[in-house]
């Protein structure tokens, strides 16, 4: 069940965190691949991981349940404590 | 003649009256609707029964007790209602005459569902959400809640009571105020607080509904021109604002102005300063490293607030010398350090005794640096009882502490003592005053053994500062 906090502040940031900065290399880091679920971005991802897995790159597939809705806030948990970089792949 | 009974099963008096409502259905001119709140078989033998399982209709028509009886217009507009059982009350409001011919007279109700303390939340939050305003801000399973809250900055380093919509709602029944009412402009950020989001603070600090008004209250103070709360944050100084409570409301809230009033473990002590503090961090945008420029600061800027120990003190408190009523409600807010200590264990004479408190006093922020800051002395108990033994009013005490800390020029001067802090050397044949005429506050408080008072020295003072300002608190 989710739970719903007030937010306490004054609203004048968004509630979710910041971006991290951009890394310099992938090599050595966690790679998560998002799949919106829109037709053919697993095709476009399938490649991805290829290429990133004949280097020093741990790849990790996650896929929204569809695309017409934001990502269910767990996924984004779990992608945030699992990987160091998130790559989405939109497509049509 | 339309008539709305509130019932549940498991009420014995509601049970006792099932035949009572079967008379009444059956009455020509009666036409009656019962609400059953837990077993909708119950009342048997009543034409129109309806299940107020999500006890909708209980909750918005203010059911308190079961049974409980409602006269209705024909536009269906509540006319009267009575509660529980009474033969004479029934037989008059409905007049019908042998209602219950085999039951005893009367007999108490019971506490309707709607109203029980484990559903109250529950149903508020589902029927009152809508005045709510703030952002939802959803968890993810696997986040840790608590851990969820420091990470979003929300907490001044100690855990937080995450602010759910049903502590919130709870939070908000402490007030008569609506949560979209303006209480005031926070700084640093100058934003517009609500009283929503006050209750939202304060359920982070820990308060229980009844300290809402006095935070209310407090933030009030805070945020005036006189009290200065932005210079007071931004301030290199070690200060914070320090709440004094007087009134009648110290008692009604369970604050503690005995053993340890300056410490822990009073609820209401504990979290009225935090709740504050907390609003002035996430409303006003007032965070440590940003516009709170503070060197060292001090543990008190976590949260500082007592009340003064009125009926044991040999002076009137507080608020009536600052021409509030004894009856009257207030916070006291001051721009404070830490508390230190005074030890005088020999002095049994007020003048002694005096002699000891300004020769502490006279060194709050530096021994050299007189006018500049304001001070509350806490007096402690035994302290206070040599002056009531003595007979000395609390202005006889004030003027002969003022008279006991004027400083002789040649002290003070920059270079005396080899001290190169001090006041420029035109001032060397004056006498200059440590504190300016109301510039002691002084309360009474804390436990009945021990010989010690305690001193909370003060920020720049006066308009180019910040000024004690006091506000009487409004329910």
């Amino acid at each position: 069940m989710t739970r719903t906090l007030l937010d306490p502040t004054s609203e004048r940031t968004p509630s979710h965190r910041e971006q991290l900065a951009r890394p310099a290399t992938l090599s050595g880091l966690r790679v998560g691949l998002l799949d919106i679920s829109k037709a053919r971005g697993n095709v476009f991802l399938d490649r991805l991981e290829e290429l990133l897995s004949e280097r020093d790159v741990t790849v990790t597939r996650f896929a929204k349940p569809t695309f017409t809705k934001p990502a269910p806030i767990d996924l984004r948990h779990e992608i945030s404590t699992t990987c160091d970089v998130v790559i989405e792949a939109l497509a049509d | 003649m339309k008539l709305v009974a509130v019932v549940k099963r498991e009420c014995p008096t509601c049970s006792l009256v099932e035949p009572v409502l079967q008379q009444l259905d059956a009455a020509d001119d009666v036409d009656l609707a019962v609400f059953t709140q837990d077993d909708p078989t119950f009342p048997s033998g009543v034409g129109a029964v309806e299940f107020d399982k999500e006890l909708d209709y209980s909750y918005h028509h203010d059911i308190e007790t079961v049974p409980t009886l409602i006269r209705v217009s024909d536009d269906g507009a509540e006319m009267e209602r009575i509660v529980g059982w009474s033969r004479d009350q029934w037989e008059t409001f409905t007049g019908l005459n042998g209602l219950g011919p085999d039951l005893p007279a009367h007999r108490p109700g019971c506490g309707s569902l709607s109203v029980d303390p484990s559903l109250v939340d529950e149903l508020r939050a589902r029927y009152e959400s809508h005045r709510l305003h703030a952002r939802r801000v959803d968890l993810a399973d696997l986040e840790d809640e608590m851990e969820a809250l420091f990470d979003r900055g929300w907490t001044d380093g100690l855990p937080v009571v995450p602010p759910t919509p049903q502590r919130v709602l709870r939070m908000l029944e402490g007030t008569t105020r609506a949560p979209d009412d303006i209480v005031a402009l926070v700084p640093p950020d100058l934003v517009e607080c609500t009283v929503e989001k006050v209750a939202i603070n304060a359920v982070l600090a820990g308060c229980a509904p009844e300290y809402l008004p006095v935070v209310l209250t407090a933030l009030e103070g805070a945020c005036t021109d006189e009290f200065n709360m932005h210079g007071l944050l931004a301030t290199t100084m070690p200060v914070g604002p320090v709440l004094i409570i007087n009134g009648p409301i110290r008692r009604q809230i369970g604050m503690n102005a005995g053993i340890n009033v300056l410490g822990q473990g009073n609820r209401a002590n504990s979290t009225i300063g935090r709740a504050l503090q907390l609003v002035i961090r996430n409303v006003g945008g007032g965070r440590p490293g940003g516009v709170d420029r503070a060197t060292q600061g001090n543990p008190g800027k976590v949260s500082f607030c007592f009340p003064e120990d009125e009926e044991g003190s040999p002076w009137e408190p507080l608020h009536v010398e600052r021409g509030f009523a004894p009856g009257s409600s207030t916070v006291t807010l001051f721009p404070g350090e830490g508390p230190r200590g005074v030890v005088d264990q020999l002095s049994r004479d007020p003048e002694s005794l005096t002699r000891s408190l300004a020769a502490c006093l006279r060194t709050v922020q530096h021994p050299k640096l007189p006018m500049v800051f304001d001070a509350i002395l806490v007096l402690g108990p035994e302290h206070g009882r040599v002056y009531r033994e003595a007979g000395w009013t609390k202005a006889q005490f004030k003027q002969r502490l003022h008279e006991l800390t004027l400083l002789e020029g040649a002290d003070i001067v920059r270079g005396a003592g080899g001290i190169t802090e001090g006041v420029p050397d035109a001032f060397k044949d004056t006498q200059l005053p440590k504190f300016r005429a109301d510039g002691i506050v002084v309360v009474h408080a804390g436990g009945g053994a021990g010989l010690f008072s305690t001193i909370i020295g003060g920020w720049a003072n006066g308009d180019t500062g910040s000024q004690p300002v006091t506000r009487e608190i409004q329910r």
